[in-house]
């Protein structure tokens, strides 16, 4: 194992994280304080509790569900875009470094600055909303296992994308609708059919219930099926790179 | 003694069915300066990237320090310093920063005295917090050669390390180089600049349509396939060549001012240059001036490319 080259990874990006804290950090939290003024207390007065809990408190989970997975994607996709687009990557390649290795120092970076992005947010939405966390050992677990199966994800991206504008083109056009869509602001149990039957096709469902489970105790989706789904998430990203790395797509000719 | 870098039989066809390696088979020996020389589109790049992991090859096989590339690439890559043609910088990142990093992706434990070391030999230390968009080509260019000496490779590739440096970094890079070899790394440089090769390579090969067409010793080379230029000033032209001189199949310039006598410095039988004068004086030439010069390896390298093509 090259440990000093994980670690010189890992300090890379978060270097860059720190040189650019304002976009890593300060806008993500920014936009989910204006999330809860606007769902949380100006329309979010209006609506009642939802199984029990205000809808402030019941959004939270998917609020910051939503900016662990742009924010996952974000990081890791540009981290390994940016030096195939500079052309540094020929010394990530060069290096006697495994592909395992090269991941654990992206994603491992990409996943660290989501995990204490939503941290941020958590604590900021306690000055919003009264907050409570149920299974705060599962609500770490599930932070933890979104951000690197998200980080991994936008890994993948990263690999795949020949411009700036496919960078941005699956968190905006894919990623942030499927999260709109699966429940982060209300229960799919309310969605009449065929909606409810749809909704259970989009896997961000699982991924906000599971959260929520954490936080409230109750969900539209079984924990169990929520984590197996993440996990199910996480074992296909992890192929996908395996694949990329044995065949060398977009890396090596 | 083995060779540092062994190459055998190695192709490589890319996806576009271009095939850029034939089949190369060399050795390089461990402290040697090897210059690969080449038109453009030859594989010189080709040949380097496989060595560093950077292209697949398509058949054959590279070894480095006896460590196989792809078997056990580690050990193999733990070796090699690679010194890119293009540009390609971190923008936002220092100079201290970055190379650091790059001691740090070979497995290196941190040195800041050996990266101070490496700073103060490319005269980077000064700049040293600067970020690398605020350097000028010829700096970055010291800060890739930074960041491949981070490590302290044994074997180094230059890919063309001197395109769009100012004469005096270049004279610079001879002399990093020379005190390379004095610290026992071994060099395999592209170049343009047959200048380059011939000022410090102690073995050449030159590469043509993928095919390796010759390896020889710089010095050899220049003995074998050199040719030596004599220049004859005469005092007064001559008008058309006599009889007389035919035998020295010499050449004449237009206004018949001089004469040209070209000859192999390593053929069999010395020049017959005392003939030679005495014919001209018999066909009542005076000479005032005589003067030799020696092939070039450009020139060299320019009848050979010429000849297989």
């Amino acid at each position: 194992m090259n440990i000093h080259a994980v670690r010189a990874i890992y300090g890379f990006e978060m270097a860059r994280t720190l040189r650019t804290l304002t976009q890593s950090i300060v806008s993500p939290v920014l936009s989910t304080a204006l999330y809860f003024v606007v769902f949380g207390a100006a329309l979010g007065s209006r609506i009642p509790s939802v199984d029990g809990v205000s809808y402030g408190a019941f959004i939270v989970p998917g609020l910051v569900m939503l900016s662990l997975l742009t924010q996952s994607i974000a990081n890791a996709s540009f981290g390994i875009y940016f030096p195939r687009f500079t052309g540094t990557i020929y010394e990530i390649l060069s290096a006697p470094i495994s592909a395992f290795e090269i991941v654990a120092g992206y994603v491992g970076a990409a996943a660290s600055k989501s995990i204490v992005l939503g941290l941020i947010i958590i604590a900021t939405s306690a000055l919003f909303v009264p907050l409570h966390v149920e299974h705060p050992v599962w609500m770490v677990a599930a932070l933890v296992l979104t951000s690197v199966t998200f980080s991994l994800f936008g890994f993948v991206i990263g690999i795949w994308a020949d411009g700036f504008e496919k960078l941005q083109l699956v968190p905006l056009l894919v990623v942030t609708p499927l999260t709109f869509l699966g429940g982060s602001f209300y229960s799919i149990e309310t969605l009449p059919a065929p909606w409810r039957q749809i909704a259970y096709l989009n896997p961000v469902v699982y991924l906000v219930n599971g959260f929520r489970w954490s936080f409230v105790g109750r969900a539209d989706v079984p924990p169990e099926v929520s984590f197996g789904m993440t996990l199910a998430i996480l074992a296909l990203c992890a192929a996908l790179i395996a694949w990329i790395f044995r065949t060398g797509y977009r890396l090596k000719t | 003694m083995q060779p540092i870098l062994s190459i055998t039989d190695l192709t490589k066809t890319y996806a576009t069915g271009f095939k850029a390696l034939k089949g190369i088979s060399l050795d390089i020996r461990e402290g040697e300066i090897f210059a690969l020389l080449g038109p453009n589109g030859a594989g010189k790049t080709t040949l380097i990237s496989i060595a560093c992991g950077l292209v697949r090859p398509s058949g054959g096989r590279v070894t480095v320090g006896g460590h196989d590339i792809t078997a056990d690439y580690r050990s193999a890559r733990g070796m090699i310093g690679l010194v890119p043609q293009e540009l390609t910088t971190d923008a936002f990142e220092t100079v201290w920063d970055t190379v650091t990093f790059s001691r740090g992706l070979f497995g290196k434990r941190r040195d800041p005295a050996h990266i101070e070391k490496v700073l103060r030999d490319l005269s980077l230390w000064d700049k040293r917090d600067a970020t690398l968009r605020t350097l000028s080509g010829g700096m970055k260019r010291r800060v890739l050669i930074a960041k491949a000496l981070s490590h302290e490779p044994r074997l180094l590739f230059l890919d063309e390390p001197t395109a769009g440096v100012d004469v005096e970094l270049r004279r610079d890079m001879w002399r990093l180089v020379r005190a390379l070899r004095d610290d026992g790394v071994t060099m395999v440089l592209t170049t343009h600049y047959i200048e380059e090769a011939e000022e410090m390579a102690d073995r050449v090969g030159v590469i043509r349509g993928g095919e390796l067409i010759l390896v020889e010793e710089k010095a050899a080379l220049m003995r074998q396939l050199g040719r030596k230029r004599l220049v004859i000033d005469l005092a007064a032209p001559v008008p058309g060549l006599p009889e007389t001189l035919a035998r020295h199949r010499l050449k004449a310039s237009a206004d018949g001012a001089q004469l040209f006598y070209t000859y192999e410095a390593a053929a069999a039988g010395a020049p017959d240059l005392g003939g030679l004068m005495q014919d001209l004086a018999g066909a009542g030439a005076v000479v005032r001036d005589v003067t030799t010069s020696q092939n070039t390896l450009e020139e060299i390298f320019v009848d050979l490319v010429s000849q297989r093509a």
